[in-house]
């Protein structure tokens, strides 16, 4: 049976009378970086509260390597392998930097109460356990540079920095579909520059396909294998950089009509 | 001299049964934000089932006790679970008004099924069994009291400091869309801390049990242990802790010194005092969110 890696078909969703998603449909191959670009307002973030289940879309499909989640529950959909990130940080501002990325692994932890009692000396099975979250949440630490941040509480860390911290927990679900919403927002030019090299990285090295949201036209033509864009809820276009580059309807979006 | 220490000898003695019922207020606004009225009443039901266990059943002692607990956190789970749950777009204050709500039902089953008259709960330590070290007074339910108060804090203490659940817990407090996001099941750790706090208060009403047995015998500690959950800020656990046993301390000083008819009152003057001078509590730490 071969069926898409991410597939959305016909979604659509309003509020009272808005209809912020109308018959948006697309498929994303495994490993790709797809891009979704449009004005503000256009509902770019609505699709991915839709995708990570915060909102239930009015019809359509979203299937995940075949199944349908347009139903689930966002933590169910976490646990299926899809994380993301937020436009405006959703970070644990009373943790430091090492428990906001340890509570990524928490789908990943079996340790219970019971067992964790028995936690008496390394080699039990909990301490163990432990150990290996903790050796995967440092090599992201390690990978994203936050190690000068480590202990530092997130809620008084500067936005970029709260930002990549955010990334940081979404690796640690060891996701294989990866959504970023606006992962450069509010960065300078170094930062982003740096983002684009994580981000590359972890389509390559990682394997991770990643869903991505951007104003940053350079950078989105830049690292993007496709791009959709879309403006008031409906889509325009879809195919690579250059495609949609050149579409007369796009350019409309963002500039204006031609005098 | 005596005296002073006697008075706060039972006030830490009393604190400690405030201290609970604070904590099991906290441990459910911590997660919902909601102030939970039942509370009490929760507790009550769970020490009369104790008692029909004992009295009806001839049940032994401590698994009449194992049962009530185990009964205490099937209902806190069952209350969030069936009604709590179901309410549609909840806002803050009809949640409060749904608490009452479950209050007033309880405390009618109560009242209707065991009669609203004084009971006596077969409590293998008696309210008068006492012991006199020097001269002071303290009766051993007292200090029983103190020590389960005192044993369960560390046992809260430290599963919500190391345990993955415990850490959960903390995640939804802080941030619930976040907190699914990460893939943690929200609504299971709501349910959970309704229990824990259903939990928390059987033991408080247990323990007040051998000295008052009637409908009403929670509305007292209630009140006072909201109150030390206030003034600890509602969002702290040892907060409510040290409040309560301020609380306590003071009103029994207050009883002994000034007015013995005024006793109950001296709480709730020094909740007005505190929200009047320092209104996030007396220990609150706030999560602000930053936009």
């Amino acid at each position: 049976m071969d069926f898409p890696f991410f597939l959305i078909n016909n979604l659509s969703i309003s509020f009272g009378g808005i209809k912020a998603l109308q018959d948006i449909s697309f498929t994303m191959n495994k490993g790709e970086i797809f891009s979704v670009i449009g004005p503000n307002g256009a509902g770019k973030t609505t699709l991915f509260n839709c995708i990570s289940g915060l909102y239930k879309p009015n019809q359509g499909n979203i299937r995940f390597n075949g199944e349908s989640i347009e139903n689930k529950k966002p933590d169910a959909i976490a646990r299926m392998g899809i994380a993301r990130t937020f436009q405006n940080i959703e970070l644990f501002s009373h943790m430091n930097t090492m428990e906001n990325i340890m509570l990524g692994r928490h789908i990943h932890m079996k340790t219970g109460v019971f067992k964790g009692m028995l936690m008496w000396g390394r080699p039990s099975f909990a301490a163990q356990e432990e150990i290996q979250h903790r050796k995967k949440v440092e090599q992201i630490i390690d990978f994203l540079e936050l190690q000068n941040v480590r202990d530092k509480f997130v809620g008084a860390l500067p936005y970029g920095t709260q930002k990549l911290i955010e990334l940081g927990r979404a690796l640690a679900l060891e996701p294989s579909l990866l959504l970023l919403d606006e992962p450069c927002a509010g960065m300078n030019s170094e930062e982003k520059q740096d983002m684009i090299f994580w981000i590359k990285d972890i389509q390559t090295d990682l394997g991770i396909s990643i869903l991505l949201i951007e104003h940053d036209m350079k950078m989105v033509m830049d690292i993007s294998n496709r791009v959709l864009a879309i403006n008031f809820g409906e889509s325009i276009t879809l195919g690579t950089p250059e495609e949609v580059q050149q579409n007369k309807e796009v350019l409309k979006a963002y500039i204006g009509e031609e005098e | 001299m005596i005296d002073f220490i006697q008075m706060i000898v039972s006030g830490i003695a009393v604190g400690s049964s405030y201290a609970l019922m604070g904590l099991a207020m906290v441990i459910i606004y911590k997660t919902s934000q909601v102030p939970n009225f039942a509370q009490g009443e929760m507790a009550l039901i769970s020490s009369f089932f104790a008692m029909m266990l004992l009295t009806t059943f001839n049940t032994p002692i401590l698994l009449a006790f194992f049962l009530a607990f185990v009964f205490a956190i099937l209902l806190g789970c069952f209350l969030e679970f069936a009604i709590l749950r179901r309410a549609k777009d909840p806002n803050i204050l009809g949640m409060i008004v749904i608490t009452i709500g479950i209050e007033m039902v309880i405390l009618g089953l109560v009242s209707w099924k065991f009669g609203a008259d004084q009971k006596i709960m077969p409590f293998p330590i008696g309210p008068y069994d006492s012991f006199i070290i020097g001269n002071i007074f303290i009766t051993k339910l007292e200090v029983l009291t103190l020590v389960t108060a005192l044993l369960l804090m560390i046992i809260l203490f430290l599963f919500f400091k190391y345990s993955k659940l415990g850490l959960a817990v903390k995640a939804t407090q802080q941030n619930s869309v976040a907190a699914q996001i990460v893939g943690i099941r929200t609504n299971r750790i709501l349910m959970m801390t309704w229990g824990i706090s259903s939990l928390v208060g059987a033991v408080a009403g247990l323990l007040i049990s051998p000295t008052i047995m009637h409908p009403y015998m929670m509305w007292d500690p209630m009140l006072k242990g909201f109150a030390a959950a206030v003034m600890g800020g509602m969002t702290s656990l040892p907060g409510a802790v040290i409040a309560a046993y301020m609380l306590g301390i003071i009103e029994h000083l207050f009883g002994g010194y000034i007015s013995i008819e005024f006793k109950s009152v001296v709480a709730f003057v020094i909740i007005v005092l505190v929200l009047c001078i320092k209104p996030s509590g007396l220990f609150s730490r706030h999560y602000i969110k930053k936009v």
